[in-house]
């Protein structure tokens, strides 16, 4: 106890010395937990969205799907079997047709993908009601981003030309009857929806089906369906986040390690400077081990310091961020991230960061002061190394 | 008696009706007598027409019946070296510049071959128009002086690329000098001018073509013959994929 009595007296002794150490320790702890909340709250709304818009508990593939290759779409759909259709008809999974198709928006060639999805699904937050048409109108559905690159607003008309079962081109005038705004890329660029009923005639393909998006994620096992779980059709985004998380760890180390060398350096100044300081310690019965200690843990108290510095001006500022959130704008970098990113600071990451920066600090303190335990009591009480 | 001349009325025009579908499946016959062979070598020069500028490719293809084709391009120099093989329904291209054979299928057919408004798909569909069609005159005309049938072509087989076709067919030389494609729905989708006719080997042939994907902007493509020989001497072992890398 009284090792940290001794140094919290020192270390408040020391002044501007202490603080500007403490300042930069801080900031690292700020921006340590802030980069990773960013990252864990992109990971968070990554997730949600991709589920809540694409993949809800999993995916049923036809065994020939890939959705990475594009290669495989015209052939891979088949018949709903019974049990499937079963639960399609109680609202448990929706059934998804694609196929490649063009469109020309003033008078230009775009490739994309239809998906031909039930108008009344409620599994996914794609507004597919939309869709619903009482005439033989053809009314198709597209992301933000898909109505940027082809140019098209609500209600403007574009033909659609696609090939059928046979091969038999086949075209039509096609309504935008809906621009939805999601955070998911891939579900939006190159992708037009349209109903599923519409597309199975249109196709020539009836009752198919290439994907069956699963509601409940029970992994039920169909045959000729592959069941993908969430955790494999998040695979991509799981990889670019912790990719990200990487890049942004070596910054973070940096960081640090300049508040670290603040504090080293602190530390080999303290012993050169008070050796009168440490021989009167010995003299007066501490250990050569009780006074490493006491240096050990004034420099480890940078860090204690710097928490609660930190927690002065982090929490109000980590609450400020949290109700307004970092606004990305509306560039699309093609991945799946909200224009607005909430961070999400876990008690786990706060404690993580506490532990790695005390641990860290304590270490890079006690390098030095373990020449105390080389001293002579004699030379340090002269002033001599 | 009024029935049996309302009988033999419907009968003259069942036997007429009869009649004109003939006639109209030799005029497609004919067309197919004079543009499909048994093999040919052809070099062309293709004229792509951009937005701000238009660019030519010349190539030459040696093409047996329908199944068989090898393009190589010979200019511009980017496009030098080039190969395209064609056998049945897959394609292969070479590409010089980093020496290697790319299949073309799937999604990729469907693009347009060096930016022109031919896909490869276009290219590939080469069965006879006898094969794949049934014919009807829709009626006779007469534009710039010439003589013209205007056929009315609907598919009679399921995998055909366009389910209509409407030709406009020179009486005397038995070419289209204009072909539309038509969509299931009725959509045009693809208009052919065909121009400068030529007797080559005993049969009349087209030396220009346009091409004009119509639902795109633009002035299309010409394609202009610059050399035909029919039923040419053609070795197997260019029909290969070893013969794009040499």
């Amino acid at each position: 106890m009284i090792a940290f009595k001794l140094a919290y007296k020192n270390l408040l002794g020391a002044g501007l010395r202490t603080w500007l150490n403490v300042s930069v320790l801080s900031l690292a702890f700020v921006l340590i937990i802030f980069y990773n909340a960013m990252i864990d709250g992109w990971n968070r709304q990554g997730r949600n969205d991709t589920q809540n818009w694409e993949i809800a508990q999993g995916q049923y593939w036809h065994p020939e799907y890939d959705k990475y290759d594009v290669y495989t779409i015209n052939d891979a759909h088949q018949a709903l079997i019974n049990p499937i259709q079963k639960h399609v008809d109680a609202g448990r999974m929706v059934p998804e047709l694609l196929q490649q198709a063009s469109i020309y928006p003033q008078g230009r060639m775009q490739s994309i993908i239809l998906r031909g999805i039930p108008s009344e699904q409620s599994v996914l937050k794609l507004p597919t009601h939309l869709l619903k048409s009482d005439s033989e109108e053809l009314i198709a559905l597209i992301g933000k981003r898909m109505a940027k690159a082809s140019k098209l607003k609500l209600n403007d008309t574009v033909l659609l030309r696609w090939r059928d079962k046979n091969g038999t081109f086949d075209a039509a005038e096609m309504r935008i009857g809906g621009i939805f705004n999601c955070d998911v890329a891939e579900i939006d660029n190159g992708q037009i929806y349209i109903s599923y009923a519409l597309m199975q005639n249109m196709m020539g393909l009836s009752n198919e089906a290439t994907l069956l998006v699963d509601k409940l994620g029970m992994g039920e096992q169909f045959s000729d369906w592959d069941f993908k779980s969430p955790s494999f059709l998040l695979k991509e985004l799981d990889e670019l986040i912790n990719s990200e998380r990487i890049s942004g760890m070596v910054m973070q180390l940096i960081l640090l390690l300049i508040a670290l060398l603040a504090i080293f350096d602190t530390q080999i100044l303290a012993i050169f400077r008070r050796k009168k300081e440490i021989g009167t310690y010995i003299a007066l019965g501490l250990t050569r081990q009780q006074v490493v200690r006491v240096f050990t843990i004034e420099g480890g108290m940078h860090s204690v310091l710097a928490a609660l510095l930190g927690a002065v001006y982090g929490i109000p500022l980590f609450m400020w961020i949290d109700s307004v959130g970092i606004n990305f704008g509306s560039a699309d970098m093609g991945i799946t991230i909200a224009e607005r990113v909430y961070p999400y600071y876990s008690l786990q990451l706060v404690l993580i960061t506490i532990v790695v920066v005390v641990v860290s600090s304590t270490i890079v303190s006690f390098i030095p002061a373990r020449k105390i335990a080389r001293m002579k009591p004699t030379d340090a009480l002269k002033g001599k190394m | 008696m009024c029935k049996r001349f309302i009988l033999i009325g419907v009968l003259l025009m069942a036997i007429i009706a009869v009649l004109k579908s003939q006639t109209a499946n030799e005029i497609m016959q004919k067309i197919d007598d004079n543009m499909s062979s048994e093999n040919r070598v052809v070099e062309s020069s293709m004229t792509i027409h951009g937005r701000r500028n238009s660019r030519t490719i010349t190539s030459v293809s040696y093409t047996v019946g329908t199944e068989k084709s090898f393009t190589e391009y010979l200019s511009p120099p980017r496009e030098k070296g080039t190969k395209m093989l064609k056998l049945e329904d897959r394609l292969w291209t070479y590409y010089p510049a980093n020496d290697r054979i790319v299949q073309i299928s799937g999604h990729m057919l469907r693009q347009s071959v060096m930016g022109s408004d031919l896909s490869y798909e276009d290219m590939m569909d080469d069965r006879q128009l006898t094969e794949v069609y049934v014919a009807v005159v829709e009626s006779k005309e007469e534009i710039d002086g010439r003589s013209i049938f205007v056929l009315k072509l609907t598919a009679k087989v399921d995998d055909a690329a366009y389910h209509s076709r409407k030709l406009w067919v020179d009486a005397e030389y038995y070419l289209p000098t204009k072909e539309e494609l038509y969509a299931k729905s009725g959509q045009l989708l693809k208009r052919t001018q065909l121009s400068d006719f030529q007797k080559v080997d005993g049969r009349w042939y087209p030396m220009k073509m346009n091409f004009k994907d119509v639902l795109k902007q633009g002035e299309g493509t010409d394609w202009e013959i610059i050399s035909i020989r029919f039923n040419e001497e053609i070795p197997d072992y260019l029909f290969s994929k070893a013969a794009l890398k040499q």
